[in-house]
């Protein structure tokens, strides 16, 4: 299998990159990690007569928490760069959580973190923990910078509200109110698989009340589910048994999932159910641990 | 030298737009000039004949094709040609002297890590970048690195025992 025929271009500088997507006005395609993109170019499912490498584009690579709490995430953070990583794993241990499940260590090298929410896989696993994070991307265009929300990020499957001239540049989460916690759930068949079911679970403490939840699912739905309307459910309260059993219902009822070769809708929805609870049951039994 | 996908070539084909690139292929620079959508894998078994890169399933999924870039393992079907240009690569043809094995290799005829042999070169340099970086990995780290590469004959029992062999070798040389 091989590509159709594209030019290439690696400019040096994000602005450089900018101006060759708005000459080729939407026929041109950003190339991160390729981990998607290459392989739907070897299918022929894209064929831009345009490929704008940001590969060589310098200072991308980066994730940090600034003084503030909060996080950024560089355009060309790779997948393993967020593993094994103490600073993500006391910042936002759903991040920490999620990155080793992330296809499988070779493509984990190259894939990037803010690619993957790009590219708006249903069963992406970035979408959706920047979905629970109540994360935004920085976009840069022909004028300028601007914040684009997750819950308007992401608008359908494959789909991202990017304009044809605008490059994610940086994924941002918010400083927490109080203290991060969280968990990232997968089912998948076998390493390197998408989740049959996964669930991103984000929430801020304030002593034993939660005082922002966040959770999100990937496999279950023809996009990313935004379970944040149920989660919020738990705002003000203790994560009690009760609780935990009437969020992991109301999240269970968010689910989309369809029948397919990696099990029928029920299951899904099952699995949905049981990896709230566990999670949140977690997150209360070493928070009541720490206290 | 010119590749396009359908023939090597001296010069290059007509109408078809290359780019010049110079990888450095296992500490030797190789100039060529390739079609933007040449897939590296492609360029290292038809252009520079090192056929030691294998493509198993070219949908990124079994990592035979697996190569080290500047020191980390990356499917090579997933990454075109073109984008290596300046940087570093190495092959399982680097791994070997003219006259002897590396470690690596010895583990894998010692404790008999291949049948048909089709995933070795990737499952070898797959463990190459994680014994540069660990040299004494459990059985799980080892089995967790190569996670990525799918064999279908040896039920990866003797690869694991290979690669920690090479550990226990390396480790003892570099004393
Ligand atoms: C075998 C295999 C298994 C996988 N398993 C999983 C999995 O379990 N879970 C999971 O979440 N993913 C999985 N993936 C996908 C992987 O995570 C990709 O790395 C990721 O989806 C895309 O990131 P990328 O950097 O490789 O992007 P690319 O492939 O380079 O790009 C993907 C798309 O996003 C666009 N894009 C990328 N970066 C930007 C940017 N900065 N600005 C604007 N547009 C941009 C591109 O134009 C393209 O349309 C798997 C991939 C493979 C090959
Ligand atoms: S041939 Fe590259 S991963 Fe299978
Ligand atoms: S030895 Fe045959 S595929 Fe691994």
């Amino acid at each position: 299998m091989y590509p159709s025929r594209f030019g290439y271009e690696s400019p040096k500088t994000v602005e450089e990159a900018v101006a060759i997507l708005d000459a080729h006005g939407g026929e041109a395609k950003v190339l991160a990690g390729g981990q998607s993109l290459v392989p739907m170019l070897k299918l022929r499912f894209a064929a831009p007569e345009m490929l704008v490498d940001i590969n060589s584009i310098e200072g991308l690579r980066y994730h940090r928490v600034d003084a503030d709490g909060t996080i950024r995430i560089g355009a060309l953070c790779r997948h393993e760069d967020l593993e094994e990583d103490d600073a993500v794993a006391k910042a936002v241990p759903t991040i920490a959580a999620a990155a080793p499940l992330v296809a499988d260590p070779i493509v984990r090298t190259r894939g990037t973190f803010v690619g993957s929410v790009c590219h708006a896989d249903p069963q992406g696993d970035w979408a959706a923990a920047m979905t629970a994070l109540g994360g935004h991307i920085v976009a840069q265009g022909p004028k300028g910078k601007r914040d684009i929300p997750m819950k308007d990020f992401v608008i359908g499957p494959f789909q991202n509200t990017l304009a044809f001239n605008e490059i994610a540049v940086e994924a941002v989460i918010p400083a927490p109110k109080g203290v991060r916690v969280g968990n990232y759930l997968k089912l998948e068949r076998r390493v390197g698989d998408f989740a049959t079911a996964s669930v991103a679970v984000a929430l801020d403490m304030v002593g034993d009340t939660v005082a922002n939840a966040g959770i999100a699912l990937a496999g279950v739905g023809g996009r990313t589910i935004n379970a944040n309307d149920a989660a919020s459910g738990l705002i003000g309260k203790k994560l009690t048994a009760e609780n935990i059993s009437s969020v992991a219902a109301a999240v269970a009822a968010a689910a989309e999932p369809r029948t397919d070769h990696r099990g029928s809708a029920d299951y899904k929805r099952q699995i949905v159910k049981t990896f709230v609870e566990r999670i949140l049951t977690g997150l209360a039994n070493s928070s009541q641990k720490a206290a | 030298m010119t590749s396009l996908y359908d023939e090597v070539q001296a010069a290059p084909g007509e109408g078809v737009p290359t780019r010049r690139v110079t990888i450095k292929v296992n500490g030797e620079d190789r100039t060529v000039d390739v079609e933007p959508r040449l897939l590296l894998a492609h360029l290292l078994r038809q252009g520079l004949k090192l056929t030691g890169t294998h493509t198993g399933c070219d949908t990124t999924n079994c990592g035979a094709c697996t190569i080290l870039f500047e020191g980390r393992p990356i499917k090579s079907c997933t990454m075109l040609a073109v984008q290596a240009d300046g940087h570093s690569i190495e092959t399982v043809e680097g791994l070997a002297s003219a006259s002897e094995l590396h470690p690596i290799q010895e583990g894998f005829k010692e404790e008999h890590g291949l049948h048909c042999g089709f995933c070795t070169p990737g499952m070898m340099l797959a463990a190459k970048a994680l014994l540069d970086k660990n040299d004494n990995p459990t059985e799980d780290e080892v089995r967790w690195a190569l996670s990525g590469n799918l064999c279908r004959c040896t039920g990866y029992q003797n690869i694991v025992k290979s690669v920690l062999w090479a550990a226990e070798k390396m480790r003892a040389e570099s004393k």
